[in-house]
């Protein structure tokens, strides 16, 4: 099988910069420009922008759509105000995973904006149809239309203030958007990201997003690859779908129980979520860090002491910001406590660690 | 392009060889460490342990992949560079001169199976 890969608006821009191109969800995407540990610094100490035109754009709208988002979404939106941004999952009937999510709350009335994992766009698509038949919605995914810049650090403020001309940014809350109108197209300005830092996301017509790309570079903002989209999101506790949460992990599984409200009347997934909380659920994601300088990759076995297997390691990193071993394991319930010594097999040898919390990184967010 | 030293062997996986009497010197090419970009960990065998050719020694770990060392000989190890441990990165800056572990080879015949640099030009391109 050979499906052609799909480019972003900004594809040519990555392979002038030299970057060192991957397929990822279909599409060819940059992993890095100058190294996965200087792009990391740069988001982590200043500013570094990211294209993530790849992930999807699904508008909903209609009579019923409140209604309808809140059944499909294990997060309450009934009280949000227009404008603010809601985190949660979308849940088959079992309580597995469909895909995490945002949900944005837009200023005209009985419209929500869903931002979805790339990856999954087809998939999630499929599945809000089918479940839409009792509901007057319109579905209408647009992922192609829209390009997607994350502007992240603690410089990105000045970065969209003095490069990007929204001085407004300075306004805009954590988890909330602002709408503007740019070279007469519509452009979404959200306070959100994926890094653990403060930071913006830019969504916009391709070529306004490439205008914005540029004048960023000109700045001298960084830009900054999925390979350290990856250690950055890891370091502040975030999960990714595929590895932390899937079709058989549960957000309750996850640890992310708190997107899931379970005084909302229904939604997709609420009674098996009753059910894992009440009885406990086999296994749970846990933090584990090794007290030795050897990598936890994904797949490798999480074990007792005596040898006895009790888990898999979901994602690991030689953590760039906090310099040591750190890994996200989904283990046996029963060695999930904080303090539970762990043991990570890598390659030949077993090196010895404990359970931590999963927010390895204190995020900087701008409450 | 990646460097090539002259006057080394080379192995299929990217291990480099440099040969002193009957000790092998071995580290991994320039290709290997472009390849795996920022190097953050050296997992190295501990001196008097036993090598084989064409098994794993080891592994460099970058931010991304983690990647096996396979031994292109068989025998002892006599020596390890211990600079690595902490300095893992001496490895992108010269991976000619961050050698990674000292063989007292076994079987001297074994090198004949490796390239020389003219041979490894031809799949590190």
């Amino acid at each position: 099988m050979d499906i052609p890969l799909k480019q972003t608006c900004l594809h040519d821009l990555h392979v002038g910069l030299g970057a060192k191109m991957s397929p990822f969800a279909g599409y060819d995407m940059p992993i890095q420009y100058s190294g996965i540990i200087d792009e990391h610094n740069a988001v982590r100490h200043a500013v570094g922008v990211f294209d993530v035109s790849h992930m999807g754009e699904v508008f909903v709208s209609g009579p019923d759509a409140e209604s309808f988002v809140n059944y499909i979404f294990t997060n309450d939106i009934r009280p949000m105000a227009p404008g603010s941004i809601l985190y949660g999952m979308m849940l088959y009937h079992d309580g597995g995973t469909v895909d995490d999510l945002l949900v944005y709350k837009e200023f005209e009335p009985l419209h929500y904006l869903l931002v979805v994992n790339a990856s999954n766009i087809d998939k999630d698509c499929a599945w809000l149809r089918e479940q839409a038949e009792a509901f007057d919605v319109k579905i209408d995914d647009q992922s192609e239309a829209w390009g997607q810049i994350a502007v992240q650090g603690p410089a990105a403020e000045t970065a969209l203030k003095d490069l990007l001309g929204f001085p407004e940014a300075a306004d805009i809350a954590f988890y909330n958007f602002r709408d503007f109108e740019r070279d007469g197209g519509r452009v979404i300005v959200s306070r959100t990201g994926y890094t653990g830092e403060d930071g913006f996301e830019i969504y916009a017509a391709p070529a306004f997003i490439r205008k914005c790309w540029q004048k960023l570079m000109d700045g001298g903002v960084k830009p900054c690859g999925l390979g350290c989209r990856d250690t950055l999101r890891f370091e502040a506790g975030l999960p990714l779908y595929g590895d932390e949460l899937t079709a058989d992990i549960s957000p309750v599984m996850a640890g992310l129980g708190m997107f899931c409200k379970l005084d909302k009347p229904e939604f997709i997934g609420k009674e098996a979520l009753e059910e894992q909380k009440s009885m406990g659920v086999p296994q749970k994601l846990v933090g584990i860090e090794l007290q030795d300088k050897a990598v936890p990759r994904a797949g490798y076995p999480v074990e007792l002491e005596d040898g006895i297997e009790v888990g898999v390691v979901t994602t690991g990193y030689h953590s760039i910001s906090l310099e040591k071993s750190l890994c996200f394991a989904l283990v046996d319930s029963a060695h999930t406590a904080l303090g539970t010594p762990l043991f990570v097999r890598i390659r030949k040898r077993v090196f010895p660690g404990v359970v931590v919390k999963k927010r390895f990184y204190q995020t900087k967010y701008k409450k | 392009m990646s460097k090539i030293a002259e006057g080394l062997l080379y192995s299929e996986s990217h291990e480099w060889v440099r040969v002193d009497g009957n000790v092998a010197i071995i580290g991994v090419s320039d290709f290997a460490q472009a390849e795996m970009g920022d190097i953050t960990y050296v997992d190295m065998p501990d001196v008097d342990d036993e090598v084989a050719a064409g098994e794993d020694f080891g592994a460099l770990e970058s931010v991304k992949t983690s990647s096996e060392l396979i031994s292109p000989v068989s025998g002892r190890v006599v020596a390890r560079n211990d600079e690595l441990e902490d300095k893992p990165e001496l490895i992108n800056e010269d991976a000619y001169e961050a050698w990674i572990i000292k063989v007292e080879m076994s079987d001297k015949g074994e090198l004949d199976r490796l390239m020389n640099a003219a041979a490894y030009a031809n799949i590190a391109g």
